[in-house]
């Protein structure tokens, strides 16, 4: 297993006004890694993970994504965000363009794709998510499992070599997360590096090589998936886990 | 033997609705007939006046109308409704001021493009909408040159314009110009740079803040002092100027409503796949804060169609000055009526117009991806 590090976060701090979201993260992320990242709302896990692709700036610290630092420079943000893809909770699909066209934009006018090929781009990574049938539809026309497939196609269609799942299922009903979780797994078991903030811990146990555990703002823990479930060394984790496993 | 309740069936589908709509209790059924009547008196009483004992080219006699004391409401006073004579006698004014009228063709060829200029924009499935569209950006300088002149034909200037002719050119580039400049405005206000968005602020709050009529003051008094010596722009220019500042402040705040509207996820989508702030704002926000937008930005230009008679008042003439220098007439004078329900008609015309496309736009970008 090669051990090229893609993502460096070294000592990141990140302030809302007065409050201190993000206390000293350090985190290596090596190609391929699959890391689950647990903890109760409000821990800093989302905001983690969206100061990798700068949707939010850190205030100190340094984050390095593919050897490219992040700063007010927007040209290191462009390189980064061409290079991570992102999934939202809420699909954050384009209402007013067909799916098609939502998985299809990004090669096209940040590529610089013809449209033609880029259209092709995106029935493959259709084909990928099992809705090929969908393509003409418009995001409204799909339930949530289908949306958020979509969206996953979409930000697969700029070939990412990170790929960022910010609570992936948390909107979806219970029946339709099995179906992006299996999209996820497949593209785990593709070797794509993942970072995935999740409370779907059968998810994780499958494919994390590495789970974080964070709590007011701090990486609490961090352990192989077989540690983190049989034998968590803090307190907070242990609660965690009791709560989040006998629900 | 029939019973009541067989009687009381509906017979069919308007007897139902009349029934459940109409006269469903006394109240409502009062209600009804009184509006009904009510109805009826001003229907007939409107028609009657405007057509069935109307005037239009020939009074009772059969006498053609050269003047007022022609219609056959001054004959027999009491008897006979408009006399809708005016109307043409002024016609050419109505449409196109004082335009030299051997030259009037030029106006009518603008006339009859303007509907090729706008329905591309207006329409997206039509055949060759590319084209039509190629078209609406050549249409200004077409027009220009057919209305104003220049190699080949006379020059006729804007003092010479009038009528429907100014209300259009007013309204329609006012409109034109505006939606651009809104956008600009919308977006600078969104802006995070500071000089950028107090700059749009102060610009859009001045504009909102004073009526129209002091904008069309200060154009038509103060623009020459802003510009250098020996540009003179003309009257029109000025007031097309204060129209279209005007116009851009409030649309901008039409489109800035739509802009918040817009998920601050959209933005992030985008984002993350990598566009950059211009292919965000293009292909995602502005599509979707336009579409939102549509209904007050409509409203706006619904009031600056009607604005725009306002110029009457720094020596233009609109269709509305050019109506009340027909009632200054001697010849004709007195016949308000007449003229100012023909104007009356004409604005609406054209404001119906645009509020009938507007809700044409809303069901049909419903429908497109509900």
């Amino acid at each position: 297993m090669s051990t090229e590090q893609v993502i460096q976060l070294e000592k990141v701090n990140k302030w809302y006004d007065d409050f201190h979201v993000l206390k000293d993260i350090d985190l290596v992320v090596e190609k391929g890694q699959k890391i689950v990242i647990c903890g109760p709302s409000g821990s800093g896990k989302s905001t983690m993970i969206r100061c990798i692709n700068r949707l939010e700036a850190h205030q100190n610290g340094t984050i390095i994504v593919h050897g490219t630092e992040l700063t007010n420079d927007l040209k290191n943000i462009d390189i980064i965000r061409k290079n991570v893809g992102m999934v939202f909770q809420q699909f954050n699909l384009f209402p007013h363009l067909s799916v098609l066209d939502n998985i299809s934009l990004a090669p096209i006018w940040v590529k610089k794709m013809p449209k033609k090929e880029a259209e092709e781009v995106a029935m493959a990574y259709l084909e990928k998510v099992k809705i090929p049938e969908q393509a003409q539809k418009f995001p409204g026309q799909l339930s949530g499992g289908q949306q958020q497939r979509v969206a996953i196609a979409r930000s697969l269609a700029m070939n990412p070599d990170i790929m960022l799942f910010d609570e992936p299922t948390s909107a979806l009903d219970p029946e339709m997360i099995k179906e992006v979780l299996d999209v996820m797994i497949q593209l785990a078991e593709e070797g794509m590096t993942m970072l995935v903030v999740t409370h779907e811990m059968g998810f994780a146990k499958t494919v994390a090589d590495q789970m974080i555990f964070m709590d007011e703002g701090r990486i609490v823990e961090q352990a192989r998936p077989e540690d983190f479930f049989n034998n968590p060394k803090s307190d907070r984790t242990k609660l965690f886990l009791s709560q989040i496993l006998n629900h | 033997m029939t019973s009541l309740g067989i009687q009381n069936i509906p017979r069919n589908k308007y007897y139902n609705w009349i029934i459940k709509n109409l006269f469903s209790s006394w109240t409502n059924s009062l209600i009804t007939i009184v509006a009904l009547i009510f109805l009826y008196e001003i229907g007939s009483f409107f028609l009657n006046w405007a057509i069935f004992s109307a005037d239009f080219r020939v009074n009772f006699k059969g006498e053609a109308i050269v003047d007022r004391t022609y219609c056959s409401k001054n004959i027999m006073p009491g008897e006979y409704g408009a006399c809708w004579a005016i109307i043409y006698a002024r016609w050419n004014q109505f449409m196109y001021g004082l335009y030299p009228i051997e030259e009037a063709w030029r106006v009518n060829f603008v006339y009859a493009l303007l509907p090729l200029a706008i329905i591309g924009i207006l329409f997206d499935k039509i055949p060759f909408r590319k084209y039509f569209i190629y078209f609406t950006f050549i249409f200004p300088f077409i027009a220009y040159f057919m209305l104003y002149g220049g190699p080949g034909l006379s020059v006729v200037g804007t003092n010479k314009w009038g009528g429907l002719l100014v209300t259009l050119f007013l309204g329609v580039t006012g409109i034109g110009l505006a939606f651009p400049l809104s956008i600009i405005l919308a977006l600078g206000r969104r802006s995070k740079m500071p000089i950028i968005k107090s700059l749009c602020v102060v610009f859009i709050e001045f504009i909102r803040g004073v009526p129209l009529i002091t904008l069309l003051f200060t154009a038509n008094v103060m623009l020459p002092l802003f510009l250098p010596d020996g540009v003179n722009p003309d009257n029109l220019l000025r007031a097309l100027v204060a129209v279209t500042l005007f116009q851009s402040a409030y649309m901008a705040e039409a489109i800035r409503g739509g802009l918040q509207a817009i998920p601050k996820g959209q933005i992030e989508a985008a984002q993350s796949l990598g566009l950059n702030y211009w292919q965000t704002t293009r292909k995602i926000i502005l599509p979707q804060a336009l579409k939102i937008a549509i209904p007050p930005i409509v409203n706006t230009c619904i009031g600056l169609f009607k604005d725009t008679s306002l110029v009457l008042i720094i020596g233009l003439f609109d269709l509305l000055g050019i109506g009340r220098a027909a009632l200054a007439d001697m010849t004709w004078t007195k016949l308000y009526y007449e003229v100012y329900v023909f104007i009356s008609l004409v604005f609406f015309l054209f404001c119906f117009g645009m509020s009938r496309y507007s809700l044409y736009l809303e069901k049909k970008l419903k429908t497109d991806n509900s």
